[in-house]
C-alpha cells in the first residue's frame, strides 16, 4: 500500500521523509475542536504515522460520518482527498470507493455515536466484508456534537455531567468487530500516543477492515470524576497488553529481543509488528482467546489496549472480488462497452 | 414502439374473431405455469402475430392464485384489455369466480372434475380431464401436475389453430438444455392436443392465422432491457438490495457482466457487483464508487427509495454522479408490492429534505428502458448528480414485444473530469466554482497524482474552494447554481414524445407504461369522431416542447398511474398561467391501465 521503496534510512533526512515531503505535507485545515480534544490527538498521531511512513497523500482517502470526530478529516492529509459522508454511514462509502478503486488507502474516521448507535449495522457490514481500509473510532463515550448525550460506548453506571446515571450495558465495538470475524482489531487511548502511532502504522500495512477503537476524550462533556471515557480514568486505567513496535518493509529488523519475549507479526506487505510480552502473556492471533480476554476485562473493569486481534490470511473484500489490476473508475469505453457484436447476440437469442 | 394504424374494430371475420383476443390462465402461484405461459406467448409470436404478456401475480411464493392475460392483437396494441374472451380455469380456489367474471360469449377451458359448465351456461365450456391425460404424459406423480400446465398449451393451441411446430419450437427453447424437460414437454403438449382434436367440437369464434408483424422483433421485460443499458452503459459498480419488482435487473444483469465483462486474458472481472444490507448502503456504496470515478448505480423499488432520501440529497448538494433506477409499486408502505404504479414521481423528484430536485428519466417502452438507462449514466456523469431512471412493475416484470434494442450511438461522456495534466496546464482547480456559466464544475477522482487535485467533500454548507462555510453569500450562490445546473439540464434530458393532431383542440400528456394505453385509446378516439393530439414526458426537468404543447389545446387530460395526479401537479408548477387547462386521468387500481378507461374518461368529459 506504500507507494514507493526506497533504501534510504529515515533518519539520514530530519525534514523530510522517504518521498520527500515534511510533516506539514500532512497536514490539513486548523482543527475548530475543543482545546484538548481527544479526537486533535487522534488527528496528530495520524499525520505522524503517515509522514513517517511516507506514504503519498494523494492515494489516501478520507472519510468520515457525522460528528466531532467525524470533523477531524478536515484536519488531516489537506492533500487527499475527503468524504464527510451522512451520520453513520461513512462504511458504505468506503466500500463503494474501494470498488471503484482499490488502489487507495482509506482512512475512516468515525465517533462512538456514528458507529454504535446510526451507523452500527454499517459498521458489522464493512467488518464481515473485510474492506480494506483504517477504521477509527474515536470513543468519548457521549455525542459531542449534540452536546453530551449518551452513546452505546458508555459504560454502566457511568454519570453525566448532569449527574445522570448510564444505566444500560455498553457495545464494545471490538468485542463486536471480532466477533464478526475483523481481521484486525485493536484499542488505544488518545494519551498514548507512541501505542497509537504504531497501530496506525501496522492498520496501513494491513489488507483488509482495520478496526481501531481509540479512547478519545471529550474534554466539554465527558471529562469530569465519574465518567470512564476521561482522561484521568483512562491513563489510570489503561493496561496494555504488550509494547508495539512497528518496523515498515523498507527497514531492517535490528532490534534483539530475548528469545521468547517478542512476538513477531508480518503483515500483508512485508512490514511487521513486534509484540514484546508485558505482564500478560497475549497472542492476538487467537480469536476466541481475544474475545475471553475482553469479556474478562469488562467484568473486571480494565482497560485493556493493544493489538487485540489479527489475522493476516482472511481475503479483503476487492481481492474477493477478482477486480482487473485498474481501478474501475478509470476502465475505458473499449473495456466497458461491450462490442455491438455482443448486443446482436443477445438479441438474436430474444427473437 | 410504432402506431400500428388500422382500428380493431373490424375484428369479425365472416363469424370468426381472428387475432384480437385475450387468454386468461388462472393458477396457483408456483405451480410452474410460468413457463407454459411463456411457451404459449412465444407460440403466438412466432407466428408473426402481435402479443403482449401480463403477469398477475401476489406477493407470495406459492400457493396463491395468478392470472397471466396474454393479449393477441392484430393492430398491435398491446396494452391490458379488460376483456377476458378465453379463460383456462385451472385454479379451484378462483375458479367460479374467474367464471362468473367472463362475459357472454366468452371460453372457458376447465378441469372436467370442477363441473364449471354448471356456474355459467352463456359461455363456451371445453371441459378437460387434465389429471388422465397427464398421468398417461408421465408415470411419475409429482411431475403430473407441472404437465397440466403443457396440457392447456396443446389444447389451446388445436382450438385456436397454433401451428404445432411453432410449440416444439417454443418448448426447446424454454427448456434449453435440459433434454428430459423437453421429452416430456412435448409429450404433454401433444397430448393435450391430440386430445383436443379427437373430443373437443370447436364452439367458439376465436383463432390465430399467420402473420407477419413480429419478423425483427424480440420478446423482453424492461428490466433486462434496462440491465443491457447498464451493460452497454459501461456501468462498473452494481450495489442493490433485493426488492419486488426491481430484483430481476440486477439478477439479470449479473448473468450477463459474468459472460460478457470477464477480461479474456486475466479471467478478471472488469465490474463489482455487491448485495448490499439494506438501500441506505447500496446508495451510499452507489455514491462512493461515483465520487471515485466509477460508473456506479442502484436499483430498487419504494420502499428503498424512502430510505435512499438522506443520500440522494447528500449526492445533489455535493454532486455526485450515480443512477437510480426505480422499478415502481404501489404505495404507500408496503402496499400492493406486485402490483404496477406511477405514484412515486413526486417523492423522488425532491427526495431529500431541503430544496432538491432530480433529473428523473420516464421509459415509456422496453426499448426506453434501454435507451434511457444508457443516457441516465451520461446525464449523472454530465450533471454530477443523482440520475433517477422511473419505470414500474408493468415495464419492468411484463414481457414486451420491442424492436431489437441499437447499439448506443454515442460514446460514453464521462462529463467534466480534471486529470493530472489538466491541473499542471490550468495551475488552478476549486471544486465548486462555476468556470462555464453552465452551473457545472469540473471535478477530480480521488488518487489523482497532483498536489492541486484534492478536495473535502461535505454534506454540510461550502464554498467555491469546498471549504466548509456557514457565509449566508456561500450558501444562496451554492444553491443558486445548483439551480442553475438543474436549468442547463433542459437542455440535455430527452425530448417528449410529440403527435401532434391537427384538428384536435384536445391533448393527452401521459408518461411511462400508460404510452401503450394512450396510442390505443386515440385510435379509439379518432373512431369516436375527437381527434386527440399526445405529448409523453420522457424527462423532469420539463423541456420547452411541453410549454408549446399546452399553449395550442384547448384542454389537456394529463393521463396517470397514481392517485394524486402527480405529473399535473407539476406541470401546474411550470405553467401556471394554463393551469386550469390541464385537467387529470388517474388510474390507481394497481392493474395497468387500460385504453378502454382512458377513453371513458375522455368522453365522458368531451361528450
Ligand atoms: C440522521 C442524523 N441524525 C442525527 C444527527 C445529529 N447528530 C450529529 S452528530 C451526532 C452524534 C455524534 O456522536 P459521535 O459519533 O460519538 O461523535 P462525537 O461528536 O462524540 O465525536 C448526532 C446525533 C445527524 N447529523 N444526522
Ligand atoms: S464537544 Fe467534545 S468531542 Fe466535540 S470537540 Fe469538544 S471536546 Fe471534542
Ligand atoms: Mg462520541
Amino acid at each position: 500500500m506504500v507507494a514507493t521503496q526506497s533504501n534510504q534510512p529515515l533518519s539520514s533526512e530530519p525534514h523530510t521523509n522517504r518521498i520527500g515531503l515534511t510533516q506539514a505535507d500532512y497536514k490539513g485545515a486548523v482543527s475548530t475542536l475543543c482545546d484538548g480534544c481527544g479526537h486533535d490527538a487522534v488527528t496528530s498521531q495520524i499525520i505522524k504515522a503517515f509522514y513517517e511512513l511516507g506514504i503519498e497523500p494523494h492515494r489516501v482517502t478520507k472519510l468520515s460520518g457525522i460528528g466531532c470526530s467525524s470533523k477531524t478529516p478536515a484536519y488531516f492529509l489537506g492533500r487527499a482527498h475527503g468524504f464527510n459522508s451522512v451520520h453513520g454511514r461513512m462504511p458504505s462509502v468506503a466500500t463503494g470507493v474501494s470498488m471503484a478503486n482499490q488502489q487507495l488507502l482509506q482512512v475512516g474516521i468515525s465517533g462512538d455515536g456514528d458507529t454504535a448507535s446510526i451507523g452500527l449495522g454499517q459498521f458489522c457490514h464493512i467488518v464481515r466484508r473485510n474492506v480494506p481500509m483504517i477504521y477509527i473510532v474515536e470513543n468519548n463515550g457521549v455525542y459531542g456534537l449534540t452536546k453530551g448525550q449518551f452513546s452505546a460506548t458508555a459504560d454502566l453506571g457511568s454519570k453525566l455531567k448532569t449527574g445522570v446515571v448510564n444505566d444500560l450495558p455498553p457495545i464494545d465495538l471490538c468485542g463486536l468487530a471480532i466477533e464478526l470475524n475483523c481481521s484486525f482489531v485493536a484499542r488505544s487511548f488518545a494519551g498514548d500516543p507512541k501505542q497509537l502511532v504504531s497501530l496506525l502504522k501496522a492498520s496501513a500495512s494491513h489488507k483488509g477492515t482495520s478496526v481501531l477503537d481509540v479512547i478519545s476524550p471529550c474534554v466539554t462533556f465527558n471529562n469530569h470524576e465519574g465518567s470512564t471515557k476521561s482522561y484521568k480514568y483512562a491513563k489510570d486505567h489503561e493496561i496494555p497488553l504488550h509494547e508495539l513496535s512497528y518496523v515498515p518493509f523498507y527497514e531492517q529488523i535490528t532490534v534483539d529481543y530475548e528469545p521468547g519475549t517478542v512476538q513477531d507479526v508480518e503483515m500483508h506487505d512485508g512490514s511487521h509488528i513486534m509484540l514484546k510480552k508485558l505482564g500478560l502473556d497475549y497472542d492476538p492471533s487467537n480469536r476466541i482467546n481475544a474475545l475471553m480476554t475482553l469479556q474478562k476485562a469488562h467484568a473486571e473493569g480494565q482497560f485493556l489496549t493493544g493489538l487485540l486481534y489479527i489475522d493476516e490470511s482472511k481475503p479483503d473484500f476487492t481481492t474477493l472480488m477478482n477486480l482487473v489490476d485498474e481501478p474501475l473508475a478509470h476502465l475505458p469505453e473499449g473495456v466497458v462497452r461491450p462490442p455491438k457484436a455482443v448486443l446482436d447476440e443477445i438479441m438474436n437469442s430474444l427473437m | 414502439m410504432k402506431t400500428l394504424a388500422q382500428d380493431s374494430a373490424q375484428k369479425v371475420d365472416k363469424g370468426r374473431v381472428i387475432n384480437d383476443f385475450s387468454i386468461q390462465v388462472a393458477t396457483v402461484n408456483g405451480s410452474g405455469s410460468q413457463s407454459s405461459n411463456s411457451v404459449l406467448m412465444r407460440s403466438i409470436f412466432q407466428m408473426g402475430i402481435p402479443v403482449s404478456g401480463k403477469n398477475l401475480f401476489p406477493s407470495n411464493i406459492a400457493g396463491l392464485p395468478t392470472w397471466f392475460t396474454i393479449r393477441i392483437n392484430k393492430d398491435g396494441w398491446v396494452a391490458r384489455a379488460e376483456q377476458v374472451d378465453i379463460l383456462v380455469a385451472i385454479n379451484p380456489q378462483t375458479a367460479h369466480d374467474d367464471v362468473k367474471s367472463l362475459t357472454a360469449g366468452a371460453v372457458c377451458i376447465s378441469p372436467i372434475d370442477l363441473k364449471l359448465d354448471a356456474v355459467r351456461s352463456d359461455i363456451t365450456h371445453y371441459q378437460v380431464p387434465f389429471s388422465e391425460l397427464a398421468a398417461e404424459a408421465t408415470d411419475q406423480v409429482k411431475l403430473r401436475k407441472l404437465l397440466t400446465n403443457m396440457i392447456y398449451v396443446g389444447v389451446i393451441a388445436e382450438l385456436l389453430g397454433i401451428d404445432q411446430n411453432e410449440i416444439e419450437t417454443s418448448i426447446r427453447r424454454q427448456f434449453e438444455g435440459k433434454g428430459k424437460a423437453i421429452d416430456l414437454n412435448l409429450v404433454a403438449a401433444s397430448k393435450g392436443q391430440q386430445w383436443a382434436k379427437a373430443n373437443l367440437k370447436k364452439d367458439d369464434c376465436f383463432y390465430v392465422e399467420r402473420m407477419n408483424k413480429t419478423s425483427g422483433k424480440i420478446i423482453i421485460d424492461g428490466n433486462e432491457a434496462a440491465a443491457l443499458g447498464c451493460l452497454f452503459a459501461g456501468a462498473t459498480v452494481v450495489c442493490w438490495y433485493p426488492i419486488t419488482p426491481s430484483s430481476s435487473l440486477c439478477e439479470t444483469l449479473i448473468e450477463y457482466l459474468k459472460k460478457y465483462r470477464i477480461d479474456k486474458k486475466t479471467g478478471k472481472a472488469t465490474f463489482a457487483v455487491v448485495q448490499a444490507e439494506d438501500e441506505l448502503a447500496a446508495i451510499g456504496m452507489a455514491l462512493g464508487a461515483g465520487w471515485a470515478g466509477a460508473r456506479s448505480f442502484t436499483s430498487t423499488s419504494g420502499p428503498g427509495i424512502s430510505l435512499m432520501a438522506e443520500f440522494t440529497g447528500y449526492g445533489y448538494f455535493t454532486e455526485i454522479p450515480t443512477v437510480i433506477f426505480d422499478v415502481q409499486r404501489v404505495g404507500p408502505s408496503t402496499g400492493l408490492p406486485t402490483r404496477t404504479s406511477q405514484a412515486d414521481l413526486l417523492s423522488t423528484y425532491c427526495l431529500s429534505h431541503g430544496d432538491t430536485k432530480h433529473i428523473i428519466l420516464l421509459p415509456g417502452t422496453v426499448e426506453e428502458c434501454y435507451s434511457l438507462a444508457v443516457q441516465a449514466f451520461d446525464l449523472a456523469e454530465r450533471f454530477q448528480t443523482p440520475v433517477f431512471v422511473l419505470s414500474d412493475l408493468d415495464l419492468g416484470m411484463n414481457h414486451w414485444m420491442a424492436d431489437r434494442l441499437p447499439y448506443p450511438d454515442k460514446p460514453i461522456d464521462r462529463g467534466k473530469v480534471l486529470t493530472a495534466q489538466d491541473l499542471e496546464r490550468l495551475g488552478k482547480f476549486e471544486r465548486y466554482h462555476d468556470v462555464d456559466g453552465d452551473g457545472i464544475c469540473y471535478r477530480t477522482t480521488p488518487g489523482t497524482n497532483h498536489p492541486l487535485a484534492a478536495y473535502f467533500t461535505r454534506g454540510s454548507g461550502h464554498n467555491e474552494k469546498a471549504q466548509y462555510s456557514e457565509r449566508p453569500e456561500d450558501y444562496e450562490n451554492l444553491m443558486k447554481r445548483l439551480d442553475r445546473k438543474y436549468q442547463t439540464a433542459r437542455k440535455y434530458v430527452p425530448k417528449p414524445e410529440l403527435d401532434i393532431d391537427r384538428q384536435a383542440r384536445v391533448g393527452i400528456i401521459a408518461y411511462g407504461s400508460s404510452h401503450c394505453a394512450i396510442l390505443e385509446s386515440r385510435s379509439q378516439l379518432r373512431n369516436a369522431k375527437l381527434p386527440v393530439s399526445y405529448l409523453r414526458i420522457k424527462a423532469l426537468p420539463f423541456t420547452e416542447e411541453l410549454r408549446q404543447f399546452v399553449e395550442r389545446l384547448d384542454r389537456i387530460y394529463v393521463v396517470e398511474q397514481n392517485r394524486d395526479a402527480q405529473l399535473r401537479d407539476l406541470i401546474r408548477l411550470e405553467l401556471p398561467e394554463h393551469a386550469m387547462k390541464l385537467q387529470s386521468i388517474c388510474h390507481f387500481s394497481g392493474l395497468p391501465i387500460s385504453a378502454r378507461f382512458v377513453t371513458d374518461a375522455i368522453l365522458g368529459e368531451e361528450g
